[in-house]
């Protein structure tokens, strides 16, 4: 069995009262692939992204992860299969110290303290940050909450890494670092973002979103080149 | 207006710290059986919006003064009256302990003024009961203005019952209440409005506020024997004038067998300029060797 | 406003002094929680008219600017900054109390003076007594000495969250503040018709932070408890450091330090 797959069949999510944000979604992702999804403004990125960790569930159609459905009962598999890092750094670094954030996922699956700690140290260096554990994550850099919000969802050693804007807001510098990073994963990467640059260094495949639907699905260079598509899908 | 721990005698803080761990206990059981872990992150956010939005300043129409958001009655009725009262509270004590504002004795007085008025009395049985089932406009804001101003009231009330209590100021309680009163009526209102303005903006956004009900029948036990207390000090206040500090003494005389030597002391003219002399020169000298040894520990700091 | 901004910015400052390595700093914080409540204790429990009994006193805070590296200056500032509340009450003292108590060479000094030099004094002892508790221990060790002496899970952790949250939501609002001065040329209070709409948003904005904090912390396996940082264990200097000031605290508020001095200085009879 592979927690590493992520598919999605007819997938459908609308809010309470609200026309649908997403519609009748439809892919497949395999093992080890580094897949963009980019979209304009309020194509549904983020909304998509919240279904593969079950902070929203499907109104129709279903997505698994690995062989498993995801719905209420699974979410606790599934949350330790897929580790999200959120588009706002301080959405995601809320414990007094870089330590302890990094240390909350993997406290809360349970661990000794021993294990915790070499996990933190572990995705503490992975990331860049092996020298901030103990400062309080307000008193970081955009590039260093960056680094540490990875390191967060690394610590709890997932199999797919979902990434929302990660390169929103970086110097160029961080943003290089950051690629590296990424680059370097072994993780299944499903990754949101408008940063195009990046999309073509890191991603082999690419989705585009437009208003709810997947309009291409593909190899980066050639949806990347097709000025036509990146147009009408309001990219360029 | 916060309580000081320069204005609060041992007595009144304790019965106000106990009266208000009381509290903070019960709703932190309260806000744990509600078993909704989103309330975590959402209080907590909370509290600090309350700081966030005491930067903005409201001006009071007409006289050219402006005001800023106590937060009690938005929380509540954000929240429910349990966490709104340990959000209140934790607000308070940031106040108390990076501000320096009242102060760590006297947090239990400021909580019990600030937080419970607002968020067990005023909100269910004042604001609850005049916006409804049926949340209008008009009901919001009549809903929010008197219970601003009732809540307030009380929390003067408070201010001027504790610290005429205590007695460390010789301000009458009367016309220390008549000067309260009315400038707590301006802040009534400042808070009902602006808790008003909010609601109202927050409403038409079309996000749905209170999910939360506080119990009515609580909230009038709770007045109950709110009076019932009140009731039975103030009896006991007046048939010894000097109950309270009655009290203390017998408490802090365990500690000093003092020779009655403060300030306080009327001798003979001669007598008192000795004494005061030797009080202020030892003062002097006092001083003098702290800040020595002040100094001396920081030479040897490293 | 310019008070709260001001403040604003000088909860970095605390946090960086939080931050020093002093033998202080590093005392378990349950300890300086402990004195520094029995500080303020000693102090309240003082008689009205006390003034030079209390000076003693001072030598706590005294001797944490200099063992914990606060710089006075910090310090002074944020005591002048505090709500002067309880020195307004007090300033009626001397209006209404005119008996002469004490008279020092032919000046009378009535008794509303020494009483509100008392409270003066109470003020200056109690804030700065808070204030320096948190510039040595820093608020999160603070919070996690609380949970450690019993104080609610509930109340720790939203202290914790507000704390975190205090920073981001101050300079958001900050912005916010600055957009909207920056297109008015009016006073800077809000009138009622703007003011709704502007912390309304600023609410919506946090309700929205709100969800996605939630969403981030489920997503790691959130199940209602924050298992924190471990605290180092009492040992024989907190222990001394207790009972040492508890000890002077006693005597001090047993005995008319000054005045015994005086007297010795003076020779008295």
């Amino acid at each position: 069995m592979s927690h590493h797959l992520v598919e999605a069949r007819s997938l459908c999510f609308s809010f309470p009262d609200q026309a649908e944000v997403l519609k009748e979604l439809s892919f497949r992702i395999t093992h080890g692939e580094a897949v963009a999804v980019v979209g304009a403004n309020g194509a549904g990125k983020s909304t998509l992204l919240l279904q593969l960790t079950g902070c929203l569930l499907p109104t129709s159609g279903e997505i698994r992860v690995g062989d498993l459905p995801v719905t209420r009962k699974t979410l606790e598999v599934v949350r330790r299969a897929v580790g999200m890092v959120f588009q706002e750094a301080d959405d995601q670094l809320f414990m007094p110290t870089v330590f302890d954030d990094v240390a909350f996922g993997p406290r809360n699956l349970g661990l000794a303290e021993g294990e915790v700690a070499a996990r933190v140290t572990d995705a503490l260096a992975t990331v860049g940050a092996a020298h901030l554990p103990q400062r309080p994550p307000y008193r970081l850099s955009g590039g260093e909450k960056r680094a540490v919000s990875i390191a967060t969802v690394l610590a709890m050693h997932p199999d797919i890494l979902v990434l929302d804007e990660p390169s929103a807001n970086l110097d160029p510098r961080s943003r290089r670092q950051l690629i590296e990073l990424l680059q370097a994963f072994e993780h299944t990467r499903i990754i949101a973002t408008h940063d195009l640059d990046l999309v073509r260094q890191v991603c082999t495949r690419t989705l585009v979103l437009y208003q709810g639907r997947i309009v291409a699905d593909g190899e980066t260079d050639g949806i990347l080149s097709n000025e036509e598509l990146l147009l009408s899908a309001g990219l360029l | 207006m916060h309580m000081s721990d320069a204005l609060v005698s041992p007595a009144v803080g304790a019965v106000m710290w106990l009266s208000s761990a009381g509290l903070i206990a019960w709703s932190a059981r309260r806000v744990k059986q509600d078993l909704d872990e989103r309330k975590v992150p959402l209080m907590g956010v909370m509290g600090a919006f309350v700081f966030a939005a005491q930067m903005i300043n409201i001006a009071i129409p007409g006289t050219g003064s402006s005001g800023h958001l106590g937060g009690g009655l938005l929380l509540a009725v954000l929240l429910g009256p349990h966490a709104a009262f340990i959000t209140l509270f934790s607000v308070l004590a940031v106040q108390a302990l990076l501000f320096g504002d009242g102060g760590l004795l006297a947090l239990g007085a400021n909580a019990f003024n600030l937080g419970f008025f607002p968020c067990f009395l005023c909100y269910p049985l004042l604001y609850r009961t005049v916006v409804g089932s049926r949340t209008t406009r008009a009901r919001i804001f009549t809903g929010a203005l008197l219970a601003g101003v009732v809540g307030l009231q009380l929390g003067s009330l408070g201010v001027v019952a504790e610290t005429s209590l205590s007695g460390l100021t010789d301000l009458p309680p009367l016309p220390f209440l008549l000067v309260m009163q009315p400038i707590h009526l301006a802040i009534g209102i400042v808070e009902g409005l602006a808790t008003a303005a909010v609601l109202l903006f927050v409403t038409s956004a079309g996000i749905a506020v209170h999910e939360a009900t506080g119990s009515r029948r609580t909230a009038l036990v709770l007045l109950f024997a709110g009076l019932l207390l009140a009731g039975a000090v103030s009896l006991f206040a007046s048939t010894r004038p000097d109950g309270l500090e009655w009290s203390i003494e017998s408490v802090s005389s365990l500690a000093s067998s003092v020779p009655p030597v403060s300030e306080g002391v009327s001798a003979e003219p001669a007598g008192a300029l000795v004494q005061s002399a030797t009080a202020i020169a030892g003062t002097l000298v006092t001083l003098l060797v702290a800040g020595l040894i002040a100094f001396a520990l920081r030479r040897k700091a490293p | 406003m310019g008070a709260l901004n001001q403040r604003g910015i000088d909860l970095g400052r605390t946090d960086r002094l939080a931050g020093q390595e002093t033998p202080l700093h590093h005392l378990d914080p349950r300890a300086k929680l402990l004195v520094t409540v029995l500080f303020a204790a000693t102090v309240v429990s003082f008689d009205k008219y006390a003034l030079t009994a209390m000076v003693p006193l001072a030598l706590f805070p005294m001797v944490v600017i200099a063992t914990g590296r606060v710089p006075v200056g910090y310090l002074l500032r944020k005591v002048l900054l505090v709500s002067p509340f309880a020195v307004l009450l007090g300033l009626a003292n001397p209006f209404l109390d005119r008996g002469v108590a004490v008279t020092f060479l032919d000046v009378p000094i009535s008794g509303g003076w020494i009483s509100f030099g008392s409270i003066l004094l109470r003020f200056v002892l109690t804030v700065s007594a808070a204030l320096l508790l948190v510039a040595v221990t820093g608020f999160q060790r603070l919070c996690a000495g609380m949970a450690r002496l019993g104080v609610p899970e509930a109340v720790v952790v939203q202290l914790l969250f507000l704390y975190r949250y205090l920073f981001v939501l101050l300079a958001e609002t900050q912005r916010l503040v600055r957009a909207r001065s920056l297109r008015s040329a009016g006073p800077a209070a809000q009138s009622l018709a703007s003011y709704g709409p502007m912390v309304g948003h600023l609410l919506l904005r946090t309700l929205a932070r709100a969800q996605r904090i939630y969403q981030a912390m489920s997503c790691r396996g959130f199940d209602g408890h924050l298992r924190g940082e471990i605290l180092p264990a009492w040992s024989g200097k907190e222990t001394f450091f207790l009972l040492g000031w508890a000890a002077y605290f006693g005597l001090v508020r047993g005995y008319n330090l000054p005045y015994l001095l005086g007297q010795l200085l003076i020779g008295g009879w």
